[in-house]
């Protein structure tokens, strides 16, 4: 599904991503663990297409095609979803409105009509069941005043709603309390399937404890610099990133 | 002959034309002599200082136009808040249309400035409201030299008015170029309530000038809504002067829609006489290509323990120039005054302006008052958020511009109205949003 090649990144000049080479199939669950300012979330970005980050080197296919040239909505067409670690607030747009718009947008790109209301509805009503997500909530304005958990939440149930091939999930962990995790892990188990894959970025092993990963990557300074199974996250909850720090730099 | 001369000479011939005993005849007499002295105001008045009228007075106006035209309804069915009942005072280069209108003296007044002009039984209101609170500036005075025509509407006191009025100028381009100068007086009496649309249209690419003024008095605890739409084309102009004298426990709001046009200057001007008030002052601008809205605002707390707040939006792409204007006097006596102002544009292009210039003036020194400008672009991390969910860059962009004027739209309170400010914006921003927000 993607396959990263030798991927250099850089913003304003800086250089962040030094070679990245990544590859995830279809059913897959990886992690990518690692110390703060290591690139996890440049990474995330630049898979999702932000414009700031340049490819510098290397390249990124997705089931075989370069989607460099792509802009964030065409590849988000194809199947590529981030969640955003620090959701953006939009005042006066509704999360109801947003979603619709979205979904609407998609199928549009793929020459589809709207999604008829009725059947929006239903698919709002069951993946906020899903998520255990208020209807009042849904007609606030998109993020604004949302709770870190509350943000969280919605970003995986847009997820839910747009049904992607590529789940990029950056730091949805972070600041979740135990009940809101355990919600935020569900409903990403229950989305998972054997056509799709996800991509956990986290700092943490707690996550993987509700989600289980197939792979574990430790980016550190640009590169990945192990691979392993769910064990590895294990060892780093237990010892840290110091001694992975030492064998790279040794 | 320049506009100038050619508008005093004609003043002779309006006045000679005209009723010499009407109540205003003195009145027009003098307001001429003060624009003769005068003259348009140029850019070297600090009022006038990001505005200039040059391009738009050049042209060969009729200052009367010569035939009546009719236009059927069917043609201009768009320009009406249609979905629901209104009265209607419409005009057609500048004379009554009663075939488009909906006028009534059933419990209260909505009818003609003309009328109200020339009837014995309006000469009351007339001595005791007409150019009472329009200042005497040169572009005001040459309206009141030339007052005959526009809406007359009175409220008496205790009266819910179940239906919106609107007031709608269309110009035909059966002249060259037309001038026109309508003039409004709206006196709303004790405990009432009026909402109230204007809008001026242009059915033609000949130059239209409107220098239009309206006069609002609202009474004790009396609630106004007035909303103007402007939205129209390339080679209209507009100079829109309002003046609003408020009583006390009054409500006034002013919404201001500037969307279209070639030059829009809005002067709106609220006078505070009296305690426990508020006005409301509210505005979106969009606009383009070389296309100017100027807006002048000034609130003066006169009196203690009222409020006055100011939000005004700007979204400027091309080479359009915006202007806020805000001015905010409170007077020593006026404590407890609680004033806010806010003025927050995006800047779509490297060739738009905008000048925003808030001015605060305050004797008192119990009060709270705030004011905020803000010019930016549109956020990039928030273009992101909403391409990476398969929103085209396009409709992206729309989006992000109608959340920022939606606090705004939020205070329309006809929601048929809201519903066609919604459209409006949409297709001036090229898109489609499938709900309405």
């Amino acid at each position: 599904m993607l396959k990263i090649n030798n991927l250099h990144a850089s913003v304003e000049d800086k250089s962040i991503l030094k070679g990245i080479n990544l590859e995830v199939k279809a059913g897959e669950v990886h992690a990518i663990m690692g110390p703060n300012g290591s690139g996890k979330s440049t990474l995330a970005s630049v898979i999702a297409g932000k414009e700031e980050y340049e490819v510098t080197d290397g390249n990124i296919l997705l089931n075989g095609e370069d989607i460099e040239d792509l802009a964030a909505e065409e590849r988000a067409h194809k199947g590529v979803f981030l969640s955003f670690q620090y959701p953006v607030e939009i005042p006066g747009v509704s999360v109801t409105n947003f979603i619709k718009t979205a979904i609407n947008a998609n199928r549009k790109a793929k020459g589809l009509e709207d999604m008829p209301a009725k059947d929006m509805l239903k698919m709002i009503r069951e993946k906020s069941e899903l998520l255990e997500i208020d209807r009042k909530f849904l007609s606030r304005s998109l993020n604004q005043g949302f709770s870190g958990g509350e943000k969280k939440r919605n970003e995986i149930f847009q997820m839910a709603m747009l049904e992607p091939k590529l789940a990029i999930l950056d730091e949805t962990d972070s600041g979740l309390d135990i009940d809101a995790l355990r919600i935020v892990a569900n409903g990403v188990n229950k989305l998972k399937s054997e056509d799709n894959a996800v991509i956990l970025i986290t700092h943490y092993q707690r996550l993987l404890d509700y989600i289980k990963p197939d792979f574990v990557h430790v980016l550190y300074n640009g590169k990945i610099v192990k691979s392993g199974t769910a064990a590895l996250a294990h060892e780093l909850e237990e010892k840290g990133y110091d001694w992975i720090k030492e064998e790279v730099n040794a | 002959m320049d506009l100038k001369e050619k508008l005093v000479s004609s003043f002779l011939a309006f006045e000679n034309h005209a009723d010499l005993d009407s109540p205003i005849h003195d009145i027009r007499t003098e307001a001429i002599k003060t624009f003769e002295t005068e003259g348009f105001p140029s850019k070297k008045e600090e009022a006038w200082k990001y505005t200039s009228l040059n391009s738009i007075l050049k042209h060969d106006y009729s200052v009367f136009p010569k035939q009546e035209n009719a236009i059927e309804y069917s043609d201009v069915k768009k320009y009406f808040i249609h979905d629901i009942d209104t009265y209607n005072i419409v005009f057609i280069d500048g004379k009554f249309a009663s075939h488009l209108s909906q006028t009534t003296h059933d419990g209260l007044d909505v009818c003609l400035m003309s009328a109200a002009l020339s009837k014995p039984k309006y000469r009351l209101i007339i001595e005791n409201y007409f150019n009472k609170v329009a200042t005497k500036d040169s572009l005001t005075s040459l309206n009141t030299a030339f007052a005959q025509e526009g809406a007359y509407i009175h409220i008496p006191k205790n009266t819910l008015v179940n239906k919106p009025i609107q007031i709608i100028h269309f110009s035909t381009g059966s002249e060259v170029a037309l001038m026109q100068q309508p003039r409004n007086l709206i006196v709303v009496d004790e405990n009432s309530h009026v909402q109230i649309i204007e809008r001026h249209q242009s059915l033609t690419d000949n130059p239209v000038l409107t220098n239009s003024v309206t006069e609002i008095f609202g009474n004790k605890r009396a609630i106004v809504d007035y909303y103007k739409i402007q939205n129209d084309n390339v080679n209209a102009s507009l100079i829109d002067s309002t003046f609003v004298n408020q009583k006390r426990e009054s409500h006034i709001s002013v919404h201001t829609f500037s969307f279209g046009g070639k030059l829009t200057r809005n002067n709106l001007n609220f006078y505070q006489n009296g305690e426990h008030m508020d006005s409301t002052l509210n505005g979106i601008t969009i606009i383009g290509d070389k296309q100017h809205v100027d807006h002048n605002t000034l609130v003066h707390h006169i009196e203690p323990n009222c409020e006055s707040h100011q939000d005004y939006k700007g979204i400027f792409n091309d080479s359009a120039t915006g202007v806020f204007n805000g001015k905010v006097v409170v007077n020593k006596e006026a404590q407890k005054t609680n004033a806010f102002q806010s003025n927050n544009n995006i800047l779509l292009s490297d060739k738009a302006t905008i000048n925003s210039k808030p001015q605060l003036e305050i004797f008192a020194d119990d009060v709270k008052c705030s004011h905020g400008c803000t010019i930016g672009q549109l956020d990039d991390s928030a273009m992101f958020y909403l391409r990476s969910r398969g929103i085209p860059e396009k409709e992206a962009k729309a989006l992000l511009m109608y959340a920022f004027a939606n606090n705004v739209l939020e205070t329309v309170k006809i929601p048929e109205l809201k519903k066609r400010i919604n459209k409006l914006i949409a297709t001036k921003l090229g898109v489609n949003i499938g709900f309405d927000l």
